[in-house]
Parts: structure tokens; sequence; C-alpha cells
């Protein structure tokens, strides 16, 4: 894959060329009572994931006798944001929450689990653009820790056009001011995708561009989700 | 679990990968599409699509209000669907679920991405009163592909929405509900759903489509075809190339799903 760099290097605001990712640090088994959890910092995002579960249900209705469901609750803190956030879900958090769950669902081997469910917590501590891909990212070493059967661990990326040109993993101010943005997941193994949006006006060939290069920081991505993996679990790491 | 569906699946299933449908239709051929406008007198813009039996009616209703302060010389944009028990015999009246609400938000984003509305246009005093536009979506009849009817029907009320002239006097806003003037669009905007069987790439998915899909990804695309919004759902993943022959077909189809809107 060839990229033509346009504007040369340096036309980001934060001086990343156009597919560097943001700082990256995930430590996963930072919560006691959880079943498996996670913690991840990207540029300025913080964010806490928590998994609990296999684990029977109250809501009933909600279980399936041939298979094991997730359920995935994606929450901002009201001091994540410049503006205070409204306590409580809206209608964003609510579509978020449910393409997460969409997302890391292909990854999970729940007909293991019939008539249980997978309770995913993702907490925005604080938010600096691109936090659903990085929620999910999160969501999925959670998951691992969890030691919930998977063939994949699920990682989210998001490229997007700023300033007429592609560029990955967009930030706050890239993505209020940008012209599209277009977050993905994959299972890095196969190059599945899990999840895919696309918010803004891109040409066909834009769209190709902009998911290889989002792709590309999936991968990235992945190395240090599996490494933060192994510093938990081996000890000569 | 119901035993039924998953017969149901394996068949419907079986046909598809022998390159049929159940209805007969072809892959990428959408089921009979209608629309009617101006169905509702006391709506300022209305319309009623149907894609097969899929009922939409989109109402436009509008009224003066203050700006959000992040954008203060831009009108207001609110989609909002009710998917209502009359529908489906499944649906249950209360508070809008996740599929309600993520209908609504990607309609919304199709919509405002594309550039249709231009908000600016709607402004009337800077920082203080702009026009907001609110576009709701009554589902009153399910059978498959709420995203594309919905899209349709939204699209289509924009289209024949009038606004009363207002002036300005001394800082008053002066309504004259004696002249009305069309809403100004610079563009439209379609929705093609695919949903994944099998292996393969299905347009416009029957409820029995609906409820057996792998995958599922709606493609927003604007008049001079380009792509504003998409939105993948399902429970499984999809290939790159699922992706963009869904995309091509999309911008394609776009010009059908116009012919019918402007007709």
């Amino acid at each position: 894959m060839v990229f033509i760099i346009i504007n040369g290097e340096g036309s980001r605001g934060d001086g990343r060329s156009f597919n560097e990712l943001r700082s990256l640090k995930i430590e996963s088994g930072v919560l006691k009572r959880a079943d498996g959890s996670a913690y991840l910092e990207m540029g300025g995002n913080k964010i806490l994931a928590a998994v609990y579960g296999p684990r029977e249900s109250f809501i009933k209705r909600l279980l399936k006798p041939n298979t094991g469901v997730i359920r995935c609750k994606y929450n901002m803190a009201p001091f994540s944001v410049d503006d205070r956030k409204r306590p409580g879900p809206d209608r964003r958090s609510i579509e978020i929450s449910k393409i997460t769950a969409e997302a890391l669902r292909p990854s999970l081997l729940l007909e293991n689990f019939p008539h249980s469910m997978i309770d995913v917590s993702i907490e925005i501590i604080e938010a600096e653009g691109g936090t659903r891909c990085a929620g999910i990212t999160a969501a999925a070493v959670a998951l691992a820790d969890a030691g919930i059967p998977m063939k994949d661990i699920v990682v989210g990326c998001a490229a997007g056009k700023v300033n007429d040109e592609i560029v990955l993993d967009l930030s706050e101010k890239e993505d209020k001011e940008g012209q599209s943005d277009v977050p993905i997941a994959i299972m890095p193994r196969t190059n599945e995708i899990t999840l895919l949006q696309t918010d803004g006006i891109l040409t066909e060939d834009e769209l190709k561009l902009a998911i290889d290069l989002a792709i590309d920081g999936c991968h990235e991505i992945s190395k240090i989700q599996k490494d933060a993996l192994k510093k938990r679990y081996l000890s000569n790491f | 679990m119901n035993i039924i569906p998953e017969i149901t699946r394996e068949s419907i299933t079986q046909i598809i990968n022998d390159g049929e449908r159940v209805d007969g239709r072809t892959f990428d051929q959408y089921r009979g599409i209608q629309i009617e406008t101006d169905i509702i007198s006391k709506a300022e813009g209305s319309a009623r699509a149907k894609i097969g039996y899929t009922q939409v009616i989109a109402g436009v209703k509008v009224s003066i209000g203050e700006p959000f302060p992040d954008t203060p010389n831009l009108g207001v944009l609110i989609t909002n669907t009710e998917v209502l028990p009359i529908a489906d015999p499944s649906f249950e009246p209360g508070p809008p679920n996740e599929d309600s609400v993520e209908l609504a938000r990607v309609v919304d984003r199709a919509i405002r991405e594309s550039g249709m509305i231009d908000l600016e246009k709607l402004c009337i005093e800077e920082g203080r009163k702009v026009w907001m536009l609110f576009v709701d979506l009554h589902i009153i009849d399910y059978d498959g592909n709420l995203f594309d009817t919905a899209t349709l029907a939204a699209v289509s009320a924009l289209l024949n929405t009038k606004l009363p002239k207002t002036t300005l006097d001394d800082g008053e806003v002066i309504i004259n509900d004696e002249i009305k003037e069309e809403l100004v669009l610079n563009n439209k905007v379609t929705m093609s759903t695919f949903v994944k069987i099998g292996d393969k790439m299905v347009l416009d998915p029957s409820l029995e489509e609906e409820t057996i899909l792998d995958g599922r990804l709606s493609v927003g695309v604007t008049e001079s075809g380009k792509i504003c919004a998409m939105q993948k759902g399902g429970d499984k993943s999809l290939l790159k190339e699922d992706i963009f022959e869904a995309v091509n077909m999309a911008i394609s189809k776009s010009k059908e799903l116009i012919k019918e809107i402007d007709s």
C-alpha cells in the first residue's frame, strides 16, 4: 500500500505524522473485584474496562438457552469532558454500548456458556477523542483477563479525513474540526471487521485508504494489548 | 430460542447460497418503494415511505429556540424515532431501546453529514434565535429494513418542509404565518442497507432475512455519489470485500432511490 502525503509531515496539530498513533499504555488486571479488567491511556483518554461473568443474570429474558450473551455499558464520567456531562445514559452512549457489544461478540466462544451473561463495563474517566475504539480495545483485554474463551483479541482504531488528508487515530480536536471519521474494530488474526461506522463525507477511494490505515493502526495496538496480558501472566516478561 | 427460526435460517441461507432469495428478488433489488408527501397538514413537512410492507411516517415540526452554545450561528436538527407497539408483536411501549436509538442516530448522521440542510440558513439572530427542526419518525409497520425506509421518509418530509417567514424587529422575532418559505436544501441523501447471510451481501433485507442476519451494513450516500455515513450492525464480522461490494452497490442504488424521492 502506498500513501501519498500531500501536506508532508507536521501537518497535524500535535506534530504526529499521518500514520502515527497517540501514545498508548494498557495495563490489565487493575481491579480487584472484577473477573477481568483493564486500564488504558491513549493520548488524553483514560479508560477503565471491567468484565463480570459468565454468570447467571436476574434479567431472565435476556438469557438464551443455546448460548451466552454479552452486554456492554459504555459510560462517560461527568468530569471526563470540558462541559460537565449529565450523568446517566444518553443516546450517544446507548448506541456506543450496542455497537461495542456487537464488535466484541464475534470473537467470543459464547456457545460454551448457555444461559449466562457476560457484563462488560467501560468507564470513560477522561475523554480526548476516539473513546469508542479505545473502549473496545480496553474491553477486549479485560475479557481476555477474565479468561473468557475467544478466537481473537478484538482491537479498535479510527482513521479519518482532516484538512483533506487521511490520517490515523484522530484526536479530540481533529475529530471536531475534521471532515470525516471512520472508527473500526477488527479481529487482527483474520482482519475480519467487527465494527465500522462513518461520520462525514468521503469518496470511495478515501474510504478504502481510511480503512486500510485504520487496520494498520489496529495491528500496532494489538501488540500492546498482548504485551499487557503477558506482563500480567508471565513472570519473566 | 425458538426452533422455527433455526429451520428458517437454514432454508433461507440455503436459498441465498444458491443465488436466489425467498421472495424471488435478486441480491441487489429493492422491494417496491412508495413515497407520499404532505400527508399531515398540521406538520410543516411530512411524508410516508414504504419499502415493501415496511412503513414509516416522518413529520417535521419546527419551533424557534436557542442555538447550542458551541454553534451560535447554526439552526438545530433533532431526529427522533418512535418504534411503536403497533408495528410488530415484539415491540413494547416504553422508553426507546437501543435499536430505536441506533436507528434515529444513523438517520440523523446521514442527513446531517450529507450537508443536505444548510443549518446556517436556519439562524435568525446569531446566539439567540434559530429555527429548530424536529424530524420525528414513526415506525408503524415493520417488515424489515427500517434504516432505508426511515431515511427515505425523513428526506422526503424535509423536501416538502415549509417555514413561516420571520423578520427581526428591534430584537423581537416576528413570525408571519401567512408567508411560507421552502426550506433550502443543498443535496439529497439516501441510505442502502445490506445484510450478510452465508457469504453473500444482500440489499434491502426482508423481515425474515433480518431476523437471521450475520452482519448488517448501512451506507449513506449523497446525491454526488460520496459516502457520508455508515453503520455496521449484527453479531458477526464482515470482510473488507463485503464492505466495498456494499459501498459500490449503495452508490449505484442511490440514483434509483433519488428518482423515487423526486417522482
